[in-house]
């Protein structure tokens, strides 16, 4: 195990790429994630980006370059280890990913169950609730997902990646195809979850946004409410960031920005300023 | 110059790559006890009253085609042994494993093809557990051990049919047919009739998942697979029992 990074950095990707039949998806991607850091990624349709996420779990195998997951080298990893670590990771799925001939409360139980810690029915029954509530589904536990709408069946699909408490949260198109008032509130709902159990997020969206959420507010617990961060210094170009939220642009494959939310919307590039609206021109 | 042979010698590659994976987690932890029970009611119990129904008439037909034909001979009383050993050795065997091929490996090629192309097998890797050792090897080893009681009841429905027609219709005496029927086994015959359902079990739930699990397309694709892995589970079905007959009636 040479030339592992320090197990502060939960996710690090070295020079990545991954091509379909010669369609390169993700081209010479590299960046590193570490404990209670944010990251919004950014991009159209096509640019890379869940490949980007599902590569990061090694669910997509990469071509050339190194990913290291959690301070584990998975670039090579066969698929019985990989289940290990990924069992450390929550996932949500763009869809929500549902295993939609369980119920909602096996659906959330599941990594629980299928675990490697074994915990008694009650315990999980417990955990369930609780994680359910957290979403605000209590009342939902028995139904099946196709019962539920597309952004309950999101928020399910939170509760079921955070229900271990891992260190870092993966999302993949949390709002995709939802209304701009649902979409508020699943970004709403993955910011609280941020606060509460203090993962990292990889959050993969197309909206902007969802991004200025992330980064501007903070879940207070003792209010259980939403609150702005205050910003001291904000006409800096590099701002204070209290969110840790760094923000990531991909096009066609390539990383073409990384830095925090005053530079993305400082910047005059003409792909970015399609999701950013600009403030500062 | 043989290219055209590439991709069906790859798909069996896969096949027992996969079949290869489904044996290891056998004796591999995690064990996923409930799936495999839940399965073994879904394809045992669930099969029962077909495989009862079609036992039963498969004996009926037999008993009276052979009568007929045994009347030439004067032989009808031989009717009991005929129906036993036919029974016990092939149709019994090939029959259900017929039904449970068309009833359960359609059943998982639907299931586990409409989770492929929901992505939620992915979403299943993604939660760090393996889909074969939760799908495929809970499946393979209901069927393995359902599928030959199925076959004893469907060998035992069938004598019982072929009584009804040698007692009601030709008139034979019960001790008659039953002695004679019960005389003719011999544990040749039983150990195909129970190795037989036994190697059919691995076919029938290992393509039902291989087509499940190699679903492309949509709601098409699964469609696809589940008649692909009905056609190819019951022509396997008929060319193993071939091979194993061969073999068992040489050693006799």
């Amino acid at each position: 195990m040479e030339n592992q990074p320090s197990d502060a950095i939960l996710l690090r990707f070295e020079n990545v790429t991954i091509s379909f039949d010669e369609v390169v998806a993700v081209n010479d991607v590299s960046f590193e994630m570490g404990p209670g850091e944010t990251r919004v990624v950014l991009g159209a349709a096509g640019s890379g980006k869940t490949t980007l996420l599902k590569a990061a779990i090694g669910l997509i195998r990469v071509d050339s370059g190194r990913v290291f997951l959690l301070g584990h080298d998975i670039t090579e990893m066969d698929e019985r280890q990989l289940f290990d670590i990924r069992s450390q990771v929550g996932v949500l799925f763009q869809e929500g990913g549902l295993f939609d001939s369980n119920t909602i409360a096996e659906n959330v139980a599941y990594p629980l169950v299928n675990g490697k810690k074994h915990l008694d029915a009650q315990a999980v029954e417990t955990k369930v609730e609780d994680a359910l509530r957290f979403v605000e589904l209590g009342q939902t536990l028995d139904k099946y997902p196709n019962e539920l709408s597309g952004g309950m069946r999101r928020r399910v699909g939170i509760a079921r990646a955070v229900i271990t408490e891992p260190p870092l949260v993966l999302y993949d198109s949390p709002t995709a195809g939802l209304d701009p008032i649902t979409a508020t509130t699943i970004m709403a709902l993955i910011a609280k979850e941020r606060d509460s159990i203090n993962a990292a997020n990889l959050i993969v969206t197309q909206r902007y946004q969802d991004g200025q959420l992330m980064a501007n507010f903070r879940y207070n617990r003792s209010n259980g409410q939403l609150e702005p961060v205050s910003k001291n210094g904000g006409g800096d170009q590099e701002g204070s960031n209290p969110t840790h939220t760094i923000f990531m642009v991909m096009k066609e494959g390539s990383l073409i920005f990384e830095g925090t939310q005053a530079r993305l919307e400082a910047s005059t590039d003409a792909y970015i300023s399609k999701f950013v609206p600009q403030h500062h021109n | 110059m043989l290219d055209f042979l590439k991709p069906s010698v790859a798909a069996l590659q896969d096949f027992f790559i996969l079949a290869g994976r489904a044996l290891r987690n056998v004796f591999r932890p995690p064990h996923y006890e409930t799936d495999i029970l839940l399965q073994m009611d879904i394809i045992g119990v669930g099969s029962l009253p077909i495989v009862i129904l079609i036992g039963f008439f498969t004996g009926v037909v037999i008993t009276m085609q052979m009568s007929r034909a045994l009347a030439q001979y004067g032989a009808v009383d031989q009717v009991g042994p005929i129906v036993a050993i036919t029974l016990v050795r092939e149709l019994g065997p090939v029959l259900t494993a017929v039904l449970v091929a068309g009833r359960n490996a359609s059943g998982i090629a639907s299931e586990l093809g409409s989770m492929k192309v929901t992505e939620q097998i992915d979403a299943m890797r993604a939660l760090g557990t393996d889909p074969i050792q939760k799908l495929v090897t809970p499946r393979m080893i209901a069927t393995a051990v359902m599928l030959p009681m199925l076959t004893v009841i469907a060998d035992f429905v069938g004598l019982i049919g072929g009584y009804a027609i040698a007692r009601l219709s030709i008139g034979l005496t019960t001790s008659q047919y039953w002695t004679s029927a019960y005389r003719a086994l011999e544990y040749n015959d039983i150990t195909q009739g129970l190795l037989k359902p036994f190697v059919f079990a691995f076919i029938i739930s290992l393509v039902g998942c291989f087509y499940g699990l190699r679903t492309t397309g949509g709601t098409q694709g699964v469609g696809h697979a589940t008649t692909q892995a009905v056609v190819v589970a019951s022509v396997w079905i008929f060319v193993i029992t071939s091979l194993l007959t061969r073999i068992f009636v040489n050693l006799h």
